[in-house]
């Protein structure tokens, strides 16, 4: 009997992980490249010609579990894209490199999991032959990891996606939370996109522009989410938008009609002109528009503005294009119509071999790996070991005047862009449209 | 004699602590400020009475979805944690028969109805041999093995059917409206009471004619009628027939119903089928009324429909209606008049303050009802 109970449980273990499997993306899988076993390198490696020095490993830790899989996979394929452009090769065909695509969320969370991304950042810290780390997606996710990080190596990390202001920045409520994640004290978390001081302002401006003068503001409680709202509220106080109310949200309720019922009186018994909310869309953003239009009327009486947590497709397939038109949302960068050459070309390139391209963050995960591949190509040719680990995170501190997908930017000593582009998007028939660049 | 009364004292002592603790130390933190609460009722009366139709409303769905919770409990003494999973199911199935039937295209008022009360029937089947099966498979050979063993399982096969909603929700062939950014974001699903009621030519808000500013919806009107109408079926039919009799005696005592020639499986299958059928209806329900259709919406839905279960007395059928309705009504009235972050914790926090207080639930005591 006990060992018919055994097979059973295999079986449904086995069951589920198989399932699981399906359910994740295919890129997870596919890490696309012939060096599957390190250990088989180091034996052809003794016969070989001297150039072949080994494999670099670069792995990404983002959100494949969860609605944010739509932006996700964009970034993991133009990561793909930039590797395929050099042929996994480096440092002049010396160094193979080897690319892993991580979960960091989990099917119990649905979203990204504070113990999957220790968990990744540990195992990364404890393999000697990664020598980036690119991600998180989630600020909040990035704040578990960088001291990690730090301290194994240090490990560069860099960020296509993260925006929260403290993971780089002194926080003037916060002094000194900064500097906790970093107990090296060497800066090793670098981001390609702009942070959300400038997010927040910028949108606290935009929404004042459409003609506002009441705001509702709601945020996830997650550190992204809640660190825009935050930033979004301190803004509007300063340019005189009326905050009317700031809340958190539960993220996995069933609806919000009670919240956005409180909310249709909240401005002296009216509703108020706009509602900004800062969230992820994993945090039930498209449930919660559903219930502001059903509650308090269509994305023109009552704006709808976010960040860049809902900028994505699966925001509007999950509203429904009739609830989420109107709705706005902001992201870092211009419209890919408006990048330069490399931009343009990343974008043919991508749409060439994966289909239409919308998600904006897809670019930023293309510059994130050309980061890396910079770094050690610059180390290389230094005459450094490109599987120094510190060496790289010094490379990646160093550059200034890069000629990316993005544009030339540089890095500043936090680690942060010098590009401040925010770009507004509304949703018309179903999808997003670019309605204007602003700094 | 003397000494036991004295120990009770001390218990009622710590638990009156605890609720004092609860109410005047963390209930501000959590927007628990009664003066400015009766302040916002006086101003705005009318509120109150919205906020109740949203409570009901919420209320029904986890209630219908608690008493599958709470019938298998009373039968085999397990949680079925794939239940919440289930309804998910349910509202997967729902939508794409109303996608493949056409009916999310139609605008005809006939098509439309008939749609629907094919959707429901689908549903309802579709979920119930689900129920069922995951009886047989994860949970029957584990009978008599220790409790655990049996929680895992449904633990695992939670998982599972979370997994085939994930694939599920990438079938755009089945729903167009999936669209092409994969099974792991939220799906729409399409208003369509609101949508017959437009081609009828009527009112959608069914209290727009008397000029308050109210909102009850034919959607909160159905969804309240289908979840009494269930809830007195269930009753009745387990009061009332054979089968409901052959459970009960099931529920009391396994062994001795078997002695006296009751068909044990049978009535395990049947208790798994009524309420995977329940957590069907649930489905179409919750999707007609929220619009969503997301794989991972049984995990909360399951949550709330057990602390339903356990707020009413688990095993008993009036108790997990009844914790339903009272967990819809204690979400809305938190979420509208205290502040939305704090709604799990009032929720969860009423449950551990019935449990100490009546730790069998509400309505634990009346075993005789027991399912």
């Amino acid at each position: 009997m006990n060992k018919r109970l055994l097979a059973l449980l295999s079986v449904l273990v086995i069951a589920s992980m198989a399932l699981a499997a399906c359910g994740t993306p295919a890129a997870t899988e596919a890490p696309a490249t012939d060096a599957t076993e390190a250990p088989a390198t180091d034996a052809t490696e003794a016969p070989a010609s001297v150039e072949s020095m080994g494999v670099l490993k670069i792995v990404s830790s983002l959100p494949m579990t969860g609605s944010s899989l739509t932006q996700t996979q964009t970034i993991v394929n133009a990561m793909q894209l930039r590797l395929e452009q050099v042929d996994y090769k480096v440092c002049g065909g010396s160094y193979d490199i080897e690319y892993e695509a991580w979960d960091d969320a989990s099917a119990a969370l649905g979203q990204w999991d504070p113990a999957v991304e220790t968990e990744n950042a540990n195992k990364a810290a404890a393999d000697p032959s990664i020598i980036a780390y690119l991600g998180t997606f989630n600020s909040g996710a990035a704040k578990l990891s960088i001291p990690i990080l730090n301290q194994a190596g240090p490990l560069a990390m860099i960020s296509p996606a993260n925006t929260n202001p403290g993971l780089t920045k002194a926080d003037k409520d916060l002094p000194g939370v900064t500097d906790s994640y970093y107990p090296t004290g060497v800066r090793s978390y670098a981001r390609v996109v702009a942070a959300d001081d400038i997010q927040g302002k910028v949108a606290a401006n935009f929404v004042k522009s459409l003609g506002a003068t009441t705001v509702y503001i709601l945020d996830d409680q997650q550190l992204y989410g809640k660190g825009v709202a935050d930033v979004f509220e301190a803004t509007a106080a300063e340019i005189g938008l009326t905050v009317v109310g700031h809340e958190g949200i539960d993220p996995k309720a069933a609806d919000y009609k009670a919240l956005m019922t409180k909310i249709s009186t909240s401005n002296n018994g009216a509703a108020p002109d706009a509602i900004y909310v800062g969230m992820v869309v994993d945090s039930n953003a498209a449930q919660l528009l559903k219930d502001k239009v059903a509650i308090l009327g269509d994305n023109e009486t009552v704006k709808f503005v976010g960040p860049d947590g809902i900028q994505t497709q699966a925001f509007i397939d999950g509203a429904g294009a009739d609830a989420a038109a109107g709705a706005y949302a902001s992201v870092a960068g211009v419209p890919f119509a408006e990048l330069p050459a490399t931009g343009q070309q990343f974008v043919a390139d991508y749409e060439a071999k994966y289909g239409p391209l919308t998600e904006p963050y897809s670019v930023y995960g293309y510059e994130t790996m050309s980061v890396a591949i910079r770094a050690i190509e610059d180390v290389c040719a230094a005459g450094g070991d490109p599987t120094d680990r510190a060496a790289i995170n010094s490379a990646v501190f160093a550059i200034q005047n890069f000629d990316g997908a993005l544009g030339n930017w540089s890095f500043d000593a936090n680690g942060d862009t010098s590009l401040t582009d925010m770009t507004f998007y509304v949703v018309k028939d179903g999808a997003y449209e670019a309605v204007g660049t602003f700094k | 004699m003397e000494n036991a009364k004295k120990k009770f004292n001390w218990r009622r002592l710590g638990i009156s602590a605890i609720v004092l603790y609860i109410v005047f130390l963390i209930g501000p933190i959590a927007g628990l400020d009664i003066p400015a609460i009766v302040e916002t009722v006086k101003a705005n009366p009318i509120q109150l009475v919205q906020y109740l139709i949203i409570g009901i409303s919420n209320g029904a769905i986890i209630a219908i979805i608690a008493l599958g919770y709470t019938m298998v409990y009373g039968i085999i003494e397990l949680i079925n944690f794939a239940h919440g999973d289930v309804y998910m199911i349910g509202v997967f199935t729902s939508l794409t028969v109303l996608s493949l039937t056409g009916t999310l295209e139609s605008k005809d008022p006939t098509k439309i109805v008939l749609g629907l009360v094919l959707a429901l029937i689908v549903s309802i089947v579709v979920c119930a041999v689900l129920n069922a099966s995951i009886e047989r498979l994860a949970y029957k050979r584990l009978r008599n093995a220790p409790r655990l063993a049996p929680l895992i399982s449904a633990i695992g096969m939670s998982f599972i059917i979370e997994n085939i909603g994930l694939i599920w929700a990438a079938q755009a062939w089945l729903v167009p409206s999936f669209g092409t950014t994969g099974g792991a974001s939220q799906k729409v699903f399409p208003d369509m009471l609101g949508i017959l009621f437009t081609s009828l030519g009527w009112n959608v808000n069914l209290l727009a004619t008397s000029g308050l500013p109210l909102r009850f919806t034919i959607k909160d009107l159905l969804v309240i009628i289908l979840a009494v109408a269930l809830m007195v079926g269930l009753y009745l039919f387990v009061q009332r027939t054979r089968l409901g009799k052959a459970m009960r005696a099931t529920a009391q005592n396994r062994d001795a119903a078997k002695m006296l020639g009751i068909d044990i499986d049978w009535v395990i299958t049947a208790t798994f089928l009524i309420g995977g059928g329940l957590a069907g209806a649930a489905g179409l329900m919750a999707g007609l009324y929220n619009g969503t259709a997301w794989w991972f919406m049984g995990f909360r839905a399951g949550l709330q429909s057990f602390t339903a279960a356990v707020l009413g007395g688990i095993g008993n059928i009036t108790g997990a209606m009844l914790g339903g309705f009272l967990i819809g009504l204690l979400a809305s009235f938190s979420d509208g008049y205290l502040n939305a972050r704090w709604t799990n914790a009032w929720v969860f926090a009423t449950l551990v303050l019935i449990l100490l207080f009546r730790p069998s639930g509400l309505l634990g005591e009346n075993t005789g009802q027991k399912a």
